[in-house]
């Protein structure tokens, strides 16, 4: 029984849920000082990442490194141009 | 939810007739498939399949169903404004109008039609038996489908969207929108758009890992790898599209701030979301078609594409940049001048990559043996006219002089002269090219080069005089005007225009019926005598698409070994692994057309009820066994002989 019991996947499943918790105590506890509350929303939404991407894509599984890599650099180049890109239009470039 | 609440839009007449032939449409369909004792049939073949084939051929059938209702959308507009001062719609339903006209034309015509197209030919062009998850595709359809006929209830029973097909905020807010409409918006997008971007992920999987022995990436034909291209823009622009269109739910429903005006809310937001999403969202449906353009042209040239590598390499710089521009669909909304002049360079960049592609079709026909066939004739009206829309769209990428162009008709000619020649064009030309491939016999082609005028002139007809009445200052989504603005007669030209591309629309069907009926049966499988694997198996296609999977050493490798009297297909048979059929993912889809409806009406127990039962299903398919089935020797001997006509 033991190698049927999906571990990783349900190490996943909680994981990302005490990660969500983890993020909504920035909303629940109103103290927070705004440094502290972005440096909790990043961190954990790194942390959430890699725990989809490791134990529910496999993403270390892959015999094909170069696609890989390939693979992550424009997720990585997409999604900085969405972030920055957003701030720039939205915040720092508004008149 | 009231009986009034759900009933309150069929209190006008126009509505209501509506209404009523959507029930007798139904119940003539329901008593017909009765009558003819065709239920089983129905389900059993079509319903519960995952044949990569069907499913593409079911998108496409529900992409032309929706081309009629997005096209009457479009003819009750150019009817209203072809006169001033006109009384045939109110202001109300001209909003609610030119919202779903955009909405089904993008979402649900565009864009099934393009997926439709890509699931009937890129496995086939690869050289696989079906896509990499069977099961997956046939449930991405059905959310299409659910998504589809959400929104097309949504202005019988509670009231349509009417805040444009962008639905910005503040407008599209509970505030200033308090009926159910936008939350039908939401819904009928974010369903469909879940089944979209489970396609990204199948199809990117397909083409990466199921490609014939010896096909190397550059060894693809162009329209596998503008399928590629696409189903990677997708997977990466469709989470924000999902991400957006939740935060706008909770605003909606839930009472949050996201996109409102105060308490830290920020409306413009949605607009930037909206077109992170939205500008890939247009390279989505014309990289496809340059696909499409690419292998017509090369068919009917007799003759490979030109600069093969430079139109890959165009393609992928034109997947990164299409993630770069989307700030210059809101130039006005009053950033300064460097974020407009950073939009502004990265948009005109994007001519370049595409310019190298014309000029790439242009040199393709040089000195070639070209045949007016009508895809043909589609993919040659295309460039001169897509050419237009692209200078146009170098015009308005200039942040300074859009704050001229902006939300005039000259936008609305703008990207009609883009969306029509390149998307429509391309997915009619690959529909009367492939059409053969899946049926087994030509579309007419009087009737389609008939077709073809009538949709062509027609097109310049309707849409040329917007341009002059744009730069006028005809602003879009008015819904009427009056006679001293000077502008009804070139209205009333584009009313005249767009009759006789309904014209063509209707021939088009005409001729399936026609072609239905009198052309001969194709028997070699080849009657372009065209250039890429899917015309080296039968027409129509046995379901295990190849009965040897041919082993590739270049590209067009079916084209050359013609030309050397080799037969890529021959060698003995072994037995074939197929994929079971199944009724799940219709179910499940139904399951959460249920699931929406209710949420979009708020009744939060039914929501509840359906949200446990697509969780069910989940749970049921974690733990099925379904190892699929094979087909035997004896079984693909006698297809191949009977498809060889051979008894």
């Amino acid at each position: 029984m033991k190698e049927l019991f999906p571990k990783e996947h349900v190490m996943g499943f909680v994981g990302s849920l005490v990660l969500t918790l983890a993020a909504l105590t920035v909303v629940m506890f109103k103290g927070m000082s705004n440094g502290v509350a972005m440096t909790v929303l990043l961190v954990t939404a790194a942390a959430q990442a890699l725990v989809q991407l490791v134990l529910f894509m496999h993403i270390g599984e892959t015999e094909d490194k170069k696609a890989l890599y390939t693979t992550i650099i424009y997720s990585v180049v997409v999604g900085l141009i969405t972030v920055f890109g957003t701030l720039l239009a939205m915040v720092w470039g508004y008149m | 939810m009231s009986m009034e609440e759900l009933f309150a839009p069929m209190k006008e007449p126009m509505i209501l007739g509506a209404g009523i032939s959507i029930v007798v449409g139904a119940i003539a369909v329901f008593a017909g498939l009765t009558y003819f004792k065709k239920w089983g049939w129905l389900y059993k073949n079509w319903l519960t399949t995952v044949d990569h084939k069907k499913i593409g051929v079911m998108y496409i059938f529900v992409a032309l169903v929706m081309l009629f209702r997005g096209g009457i959308d479009a003819l009750l507009m150019r009817a209203q404004t072809a006169v001033p001062e006109n009384g045939l719609l109110n202001a109300e339903h001209y909003n609610e109008i030119f919202t779903t006209h955009g909405l089904i034309m993008i979402i649900f015509m565009a864009m099934p039609f393009i997926i439709g197209l890509m699931n009937v030919v890129v496995p086939l062009q690869i050289g696989a038996r079906d896509v990499a998850f069977p099961r997956l595709n046939a449930l991405s359809f059905w959310l299409f489908a659910a998504g589809a006929g959400l929104l097309n209830i949504s202005f019988v029973i509670g009231g349509s969207p009417n805040a444009g097909w962008s639905s910005y905020f503040p407008l599209a807010g509970i505030e200033f929108n308090p009926g159910v409409g936008n939350n039908y918006y939401a819904w009928a997008l974010q369903i469909s758009g879940l089944g979209t971007l489970m396609t990204g992920i199948n199809f990117i999987t397909t083409i990466m890992k199921m490609r014939a022995p010896g096909m190397k990436l550059m060894k693809m034909p162009m329209f596998t790898w503008s399928a590629l291209i696409t189903n990677i823009i997708i997977t990466f622009a469709f989470p924000v599209l999902t991400v957006a269109l939740a935060l706008m739910t909770l605003d909606r429903q839930f009472g949050t701030k996201f996109f409102a005006m105060q308490d830290g809310g920020m409306d413009m937001l949605w607009a930037n979301l909206f077109w992170v999403w939205g500008h890939p969202e247009v390279y989505i449906v014309i990289l496809p078609a340059f696909g499409i353009f690419s292998e017509v042209i090369s068919t009917f040239s007799r003759k490979n594409l030109f600069g093969y590598t430079s139109m890959v390499f165009s393609m992928v710089l034109i997947s990164l940049l299409s993630f770069m521009v989307w700030v210059h669909h809101f130039y006005t909304m009053g950033h300064g001048v460097m974020v407009n002049g950073i939009f502004s360079t990265t948009t005109m960049l994007i001519a370049v990559p595409t310019g190298v592609k014309i000029f790439n079709w242009l040199l393709t026909m040089r000195h070639g043996k070209i045949s007016f066939t009508t895809p043909m004739l589609y993919a040659l009206a295309f460039i001169p006219i897509f050419t237009i829309g692209g200078v146009t769209g170098v015009m308005l990428a200039m942040a300074s002089a859009d704050y001229q162009y902006h939300n005039t008709m000259f936008l609305v000619a703008h990207f009609h002269y883009v969306l029509i020649p390149g998307t429509v064009f391309g997915v009619l030309a690959g529909y009367h090219f492939w059409w053969p491939k899946i049926f087994g016999f030509r579309l007419n082609e009087k009737l389609g080069k008939a077709a073809f005028w009538c949709i062509a002139v027609g097109f310049n007809v309707a849409f040329f005089p917007l341009f002059i009445l744009g730069l006028d200052g005809y602003a879009r989504r008015m819904y009427t005007y009056s006679a001293d603005t000077g502008f009804g007669p070139l209205n009333m030209l584009s009313f005249a225009g767009a009759l006789v591309m309904a014209v063509g629309f209707m021939l088009i069907c005409y001729n399936i019926y026609y072609s239905f009926r009198h052309s001969p049966r194709d028997l070699n499988g080849d009657p372009w005598d065209a250039r890429s694997l899917e015309w080296a198996t039968h027409s129509p296609v046995p379901e295990y698409n190849f009965a040897i999977v041919p082993k590739i050493n270049r590209l067009d490798e079916f084209w050359y070994a013609k030309k050397e009297g080799r037969d890529i297909t021959a060698g003995k048979y072994e037995r074939i692994h197929m994929p079971n059929n199944s009724g799940a993912p219709m179910w499940m889809a139904g399951v959460l057309f249920l699931f929406s409806f209710f949420f979009v009406f708020s009744v939060w127990s039914l929501v509840i009820v359906f949200a446990v039962a697509t969780l069910g299903f989940m749970a049921y398919r974690s733990f099925e066994k379904d190892e699929g089935h094979h087909i035997e020797v004896a079984e693909i001997e006698a297809t191949e002989r009977r498809l060889r006509g051979e008894q």
